[in-house]
């Protein structure tokens, strides 16, 4: 791993040794981050895989319900039946922090409660399996609005997980071992400076002693 | 904050969200499905788009603006002719990116 390019100094050597520890101290955090998102995440992924099971075959069955409508009414009576429904169906769009993901909360909010208000249309003219098949849509409607959440979530959660693995490991491998070498190398070229000046000293102190009193420590 | 849900698919798959009160947006032609996925999202009038599943797929170019944002959420449904798997694949790949590699359903 390479050095930095920093002085041999103290001081850039206390400067590194506290951004190492703000290195380790965020490595451990985001690692927890991670894991908890991912703990939440698979569970979502669980959810999502069974949720979407269920609408997809759910919906499969109010097609089938409205094929058979289809085929005791006209198409343009079936049509301008379904046209115009009586109410909104809106959601409450809430949002949740989870580990700084933010993702969304729906909950449905309908137009009414009253169950025979769901029928866009009079009973005159349309056939019962068209009521089937409103039905089941209706029926459904809390889970479609569940998939739409957990999915959303999911997709959120998963770009959040990923940038948060590159940055743990990004530390892990790369910003830790760095520091932790260039630390070494400083408080290796800070020590040969203190050999070196040691001796250094030893001999200039040799050469004075020799000359102001004609001998020398070295060979005692 | 309440905000409604489209749908967006052929005449054929759709015609019964009308009638539990969501918005439809039929699109029997693939190619304007981009461009009427942009209109819809960016009037910011709905939380959910549910889109079937042939059009999810030609619109991955205009879902990534969204998938940063927390809504509208982009969801495939089946359309009338079947299920082609979209959304398990679409799930496969969250793990996948979250993970590193598919760890749930092993394909």
């Amino acid at each position: 791993m390479a050095v930095m390019n920093v002085n041999p100094t103290r001081m850039q050597m206390t400067k590194l040794k506290k951004q190492l520890q703000i290195a380790r101290r965020g490595h451990k955090m985001l690692k927890d981050k991670r894991d908890e998102l991912m703990r939440q995440f698979i569970e979502l992924v669980r959810e999502n895989q069974k949720l979407r099971a269920k609408v997809e075959s759910s919906l499969e069955e109010c097609n089938r319900h409205f094929i058979n409508a289809s085929a005791v009414m006209s198409k343009k009576a079936l049509e301008s039946s379904l046209m115009s429904s009586k109410h909104q169906t809106g959601v409450e769009v809430a949002s949740k922090n989870v580990m700084s993901v933010d993702v969304p909360l729906f909950s449905a909010v309908s137009g009414s409660d009253d169950e025979g208000e769901i029928y866009p249309y009079g009973f005159a003219f349309t056939s019962f399996e068209l009521d089937d098949a409103v039905m089941s849509l209706h029926q459904l409607l809390p889970d479609l609005i569940r998939l739409a959440e957990t999915e959303k979530s999911c997709e959120l959660m998963a770009a959040e997980i990923e940038r948060t693995r590159r940055r743990v490991n990004s530390l892990e491998h790369v910003m830790i071992p760095r520091y932790e070498e260039t630390i070494k190398y400083i408080a290796m070229k800070l020590e040969e400076n203190d050999r070196s000046s040691r001796t250094r000293l030893m001999k200039v102190k040799d050469m004075l002693l020799e000359k102001a009193h004609g001998y020398s420590e070295k060979y005692e | 904050m309440v905000k409604n849900i489209a749908v967006i698919g052929d005449s054929e798959s759709i015609k019964g969200f009308g009638a539990v009160g969501m918005d439809m947006y039929l699109c029997d032609d693939p190619q304007e499905s981009g461009n009427l996925l942009k209109r819809i999202a960016d009037s910011e009038d709905y939380a959910i788009i549910y889109m079937t599943e042939g059009l999810f797929a030609l619109c991955a170019k205009e879902r990534t603006r969204f998938a940063e944002r927390t809504i509208p959420a982009v969801i495939p449904i089946p359309s009338a002719a079947g299920g082609t798997g979209i959304g398990q694949k679409r799930l496969s790949q969250f793990v996948e990116q979250a993970v590193g590699s598919d760890i749930l359903f092993g394909n």
